[in-house]
Formats: C-alpha cells, structure tokens, sequence
C-alpha cells in the first residue's frame, strides 16, 4: 500500500508532536516513527535572522518527488515534510521530516534521505541579516551537503 | 515563441526582477543558450550569469541541465545552489 504524503510549505511554525500524531492515529500496523527537526541556529552570537526565500510550486513538487522516490525505496506507511519560509529566528524551526513505518530501519533510513535529498534538492535559500545590522548576505551550498545526498545514489540501504 | 523566466536569490537580486517574460531569438534553442544570450542584456544580467556554471535551472518546476531545450517550456527559472532545510 502506497503511503500517505503529506507536504506543506508555510511561514507558521509547525507542531512536531502532532504531525507524527496525524501519522499514526487510526492505524494499527505503525511499529515506529521518526521525526527531523532543522532549527535555525545562530553560530558565534553574530546571526538576528534568516530569511528563507522559495520557489513556490516547485517547492511542493520537488518534496513531492523526494517523498516518493523514499516511498519507492523503503516500505513507510506515512511521509511528512513541512518547510517553512520567511523570517525565520535563532531557535525557531525551520523544517519537518517525519517517516512511519511497520519497522524502525525504514523510518531511520527514510528519514535521514528526505532530509539529504530536501538540502541539495529543495528550492530554498537562505539570506543572513547580522545582529550589527549588516547583511550577512547568502548561505552558500555546502560540498558536504552534496555528498550526503551523492550516498543514497550508490544504493547505500539496508533494504 | 514567449517565456516566462524567474529568478531566485542572489540571481534575482543581480538582475534586478524576480520574474519577466522573454521572446528568445530563433537560435537561442537550449538552457544554456538561454543564459548566454541574456548575459549580453545588460550589467546585471551579466554579473547574475558571470560564472554559468554554477546557475541552478529548472523547467517548468523541475530540475534539468543547461543542454535541456527551451522548446515547449512555459516557465525556465535560474538559482544558485540550494540552501534550505
């Protein structure tokens, strides 16, 4: 059975707790969830905030394509992602992962690709604004990112 | 043949519009074509494609390389690499 997908891409802040709830409740044959949780963090005291910019439509569809590709590769019984945009403070959330599954190792390994794939994939960026008032300018792409995501791709799963 | 074209972060800051519409000459027929002839437009436009390389594009919300074509596409959009999550 294909699983239940869900995507949302908001300014509000999101619930974790209950968004695994929506995942679970009703269903009996759910053995584990794991839910991610990107905050937004200030390195050094120097960072007042983040703006995040999106491409909206694209951003829906290409967690979309994330989501059932994971869906594909492991067997989940639910996928949430929440990404949100805007202005956005040290300590806040920023974005939302959460895998169902009848068994944690699909739940882990889902989790952890939906993320990978989302950072290099996703259309978002990120501008700085600095606690002096200046502009911290744009988060540039991390190579490290690329490779998380360039793991999945040799087949790297238990499954 | 009319495009709708969008831009995103520091590409649309370069450029100065987060959105417009084109109407590409008849040789202009790729994503990367695309990019060569709108460097030529102006300063800004220049500075946001200095370096093709790096430039991010989708079309019609979907990643695809500069040698995918233009033909039949409504919207191309050009970013840098991606920073969320």
């Amino acid at each position: 059975m294909s699983p239940t997908i869900r995507i949302r891409i908001q300014a509000e802040v999101f619930d974790t707790e209950s968004e695994t709830a929506l995942l679970t409740e009703g269903r009996r044959d759910v053995g584990a969830s794991v839910a991610f949780t990107g905050w937004c963090r200030d390195e050094g005291g120097t960072l007042k905030a983040l703006t995040l910019e999106h491409y909206p439509g694209m951003a829906e569809a290409e967690i979309t394509r994330i989501a059932e590709e994971a869906a594909r590769r492991w067997e989940l019984s639910g996928i949430t992602a929440i990404h949100r945009h805007g202005r956005i403070l040290p300590g806040e959330k920023i974005v939302l992962v959460v895998a169902a599954a009848r068994h944690r190792q699909a739940a882990f390994e889902a989790a952890s690709f939906l993320m990978d794939y989302l950072k290099t994939r996703a259309p978002f960026w990120k501008k700085e604004e600095r606690i002096d008032g200046t502009e911290g300018g744009w988060v540039e792409a991390k190579e490290s990112d690329d490779a998380a995501a360039e793991r999945w791709e040799n087949g790297e799963s238990s499954e | 043949m009319s495009l709708d074209l969008r831009y995103f972060a520091w590409v649309r800051e370069r450029v100065g519009t987060a959105e417009e519409t084109v109407e590409p000459p008849a040789g202009v027929t790729t994503i990367g074509e695309l990019i060569a002839w709108l460097a030529r437009r102006d300063e800004g436009y220049a500075a946001a494609f200095e370096v093709p390389e790096v430039i991010r594009t989708a079309r019609d919300h979907e990643h695809v390389e500069h040698d995918a074509p233009i033909e039949g596409a409504r919207e191309i959009a050009f970013f840098p690499p991606m920073t969320g999550g």
